[in-house]
């Protein structure tokens, strides 16, 4: 994937010194321009992931009040013979110091230096309200558990999970055979039938959603999983272009040589095609199984009445709308709904890489 | 050839190519079960629907009615206000959709940037993201007093800043940016299509003394053509179907003001709040028609502007 850059091909005979060091520290500008420029985008973009992030590990009344720390905290307190004082930040002639408010007044009040409380109090002159309270690092859990349970997290995992793992079993028993099928048999018309597969892909679904919903509930079917599972084992265009592509790769020959010995068209499949295209299955699987996870507008339609059956992005939703108003507890529930595909893609960046690739590039 | 009529040439084989092709079509008729029991029927059973008064429900006596679903939408004006809403979103989602992936691929193909592999996978990265997930975290962000966006706004002295989701013109800009999570796949595409762009081009291009943009323009954009194309269609085809962040953003309300009433959610709400079987299927059809008719002229316009590496032009 690297690429050859221009430079090193023409400018091929040696520099004098100088120039040489010259073109070192342009080079080094340039990258550290390009590197830095990308940066910056790339806090930007992953910045909702920062803030989210902070909220989720705040207090209701910190997400709440403004002109508080970016990161969770607390206001700190100083407690003293038994009672509590707030912490302020006082300009005091050699710089800002945090003490403790003792005494309030409207023109001067009285601060206790935390370090040393039992000293006599300090007399500031000031309004104390302007003055800004002091904070320290304070992350709490506590929208974590209170959304573990109101969200039912375990069921809704469970059945994200559970759904998830279905129907990536269906995807791959069904791709894998019909992407066989167009690879590896000489069959009259095969082109034409490619050919609507792809099509397939440019297809609206609502021109099939309002036949195949009624037909579900006249099978009694909403409601339950089926309507999410069933489709998945009649295989589809992008996994099946994706697997066909792959399997092309793979040498004929040894197709030939394996039906020399007497294998059959399975036979084929399992000792020849399966052990090289391991990696191209395995993209399909995680494609199909972070697809599952964030998907939607399915497990809606079919669940709507079924809390107890739905995955998470829906439980998400319907969380969403009830609790808007408590963003501390949204965004944990965000970040509960995005960790798992998260840190699924973090260990399998490659193979999601290479299927990108593959279903891109090559049409 | 790529014709129907040439499957029927199976039963003309003999022997050991009717073996082969029969056991290919074995494998290859679990997609074509699939096919005709979730599409073609279907398809063909809105098109039916969308002629006649059937309802879940159905009150009155199921009957043929002619044209008069499709007569209906003439008249209604609220699927009108749905056709402008998905234009103008369209008008703004499309060439950003195109242009910031890649710009971005650009960006991460330039050879002086450094760590380019650890910069792929995390712009990559939030593409797995649900994207329920990403439009409450991007919301998050848009928030009008809380959010980042405005309180950098505020902080660079903007006096009044936009009021984002709540504001029925900056609620289009918003709806990219809740999507902006998605580009990830678009990226990559992207990336892989400039590096296969031959480094001859580039190094010929400098040569004549082509410029910047004259080799954006005479060089880039050309070899990437196809990449643009299939990303075009695609977001063509995603467009017109765009109302999943809708719904879940306003329950499918169209706040503020109906200005996030898109096409495809008017037609979610005949058929599943309204329960009008017959007026959404009509619908549906106009959609697959509008959306099939873009795809058409993009493929035909194709071999104008699509530039394929090793072919004649």
């Amino acid at each position: 994937m690297q690429v050859k850059t221009a430079n090193e091909t023409i400018t091929a005979q040696p520099l004098a010194v100088p120039a040489r060091w010259a073109r070192r520290l342009r080079d080094a500008s340039k990258s550290f321009t390009v590197t830095f420029i990308i940066v910056v985008l790339l806090a930007a973009f992953l910045s909702p992931l920062l803030r989210i992030t902070t909220n989720s590990f705040k207090t209701a009344d910190q997400v709440a009040e403004l002109g508080t720390p970016l990161y969770p905290a607390k206001p700190r307190t100083l407690t003293y013979n038994g009672v509590e004082y707030d912490i302020y930040k006082v300009p005091l002639a050699d710089g800002i110091h945090e003490l403790a408010l003792y005494k309030k007044g409207r023109a001067t009040s009285e601060f206790l230096d935390p370090a040393n409380p039992s000293a006599p109090p300090l007399v500031w002159e000031g309004a104390w309200r302007s003055l800004d309270r002091a904070w320290e690092f304070a992350p709490t859990l506590s929208n974590y558990q209170k959304v573990w349970e109101l969200l039912d997290y375990p069921r809704l995992m469970f059945n994200t999970i559970a759904l998830a793992i279905l129907s990536t079993i269906g995807v791959l028993f069904s791709n894998t055979l019909v992407a066989y099928g167009f690879a590896r048999f000489r069959i009259p018309g095969k082109q034409f039938l490619f050919t609507i597969v792809i099509a397939t892909i440019f297809l609206p679904e609502a021109v099939t959603l309002i036949p195949t919903y009624t037909f579900y509930v006249k099978l009694g079917w909403v409601g339950t999983w089926l309507p999410l599972l069933v489709p998945t084992f009649f295989a589809n265009a992008y996994d099946i272009f994706l697997l066909r592509q792959f399997f092309l790769t793979i040498p004929r020959e040894m197709d030939e040589a394996a039906m020399m010995d007497g294998a059959g068209p399975f036979q084929i499949l399992r000792s020849v095609i399966l052990p090289q295209a391991w990696p191209a299955i395995i993209a399909v699987g995680i494609f199909h199984f972070v697809y599952a996870w964030n998907d939607y507008f399915g497990p809606l339609i079919y669940l709507s009445t079924h809390p107890e059956l739905q995955p998470i992005a829906v439980g998400l939703a319907r969380f969403n709308s009830i609790y808007g108003n408590k963003p501390e507890l949204t965004q944990a529930g965000t970040i509960m709904t995005l960790i798992v595909p998260v840190i699924i893609f973090i260990f399998t960046q490659k193979f999601f890489m290479q299927g990108v690739v593959i279903t891109g590039v090559e049409k | 050839m790529n014709s129907f009529t040439e499957l029927f040439s199976i039963f003309r084989l003999r022997g050991n190519a009717r073996r082969e092709a029969l056991t290919g079509l074995a494998f290859i008729s679990i997609w074509i079960v699939g096919f005709v029991i979730f599409t073609v029927t279907p398809m063909i059973a809105t098109l039916g629907f969308s002629f006649s008064n059937i309802n879940l429900a159905q009150e009155q006596p199921l009957k043929f009615v002619g044209l008069q679903n499709y007569q209906a939408m003439v008249s209604d004006s609220q699927l009108q206000n749905a056709l402008g809403v998905t234009l103008k979103y369209a008008l703004l989602a499309l060439p950003i959709g195109l242009a910031l992936p890649l710009g971005v691929a650009m960006l991460l193909n330039n050879k002086y940037l450094r760590a380019k592999g650890f910069f792929r996978v995390m712009f990559y990265m939030p593409y797995v993201i649900p994207f329920v997930a990403g439009i409450f975290a991007w919301g998050s962000l848009l928030n009008p007093e809380q959010g980042w966006i405005n309180q950098g706004l505020e902080a660079l002295g903007v006096q009044n800043p936009p009021g984002w989701l709540n504001d029925p013109t900056w609620v289009y800009p918003s709806l990219v940016i809740l999507g902006l999570w998605g580009i990830g796949s678009a990226v990559i595409i992207n990336l892989a299509g400039l590096q296969g762009i031959p480094t001859e081009l580039y190094d010929a291009a400098k040569v004549d003394g082509a410029g910047w943009w004259a080799t954006l323009w005479n060089v880039t954009l050309p070899m990437m053509s196809p990449v643009i194309f299939y990303s075009l269609v695609l977001g063509i085809v995603g467009v017109f179907q765009y109302f999943l962040v809708p719904l879940v953003l306003t329950q499918g309300t169209g706040r503020p003001g109906g200005a996030t009433m898109f096409f495809n959610l008017y037609l979610y709400k005949t058929f599943f709040t309204f329960q009008n079987m017959s007026y959404g299927a009509a619908q549906a059809w106009v959609l697959f028609l509008v959306i099939l008719a873009f795809t058409v002229f993009l493929f035909w316009s194709s071999k104008y502007w699509v530039h394929y590496a090793g072919e004649n032009r």
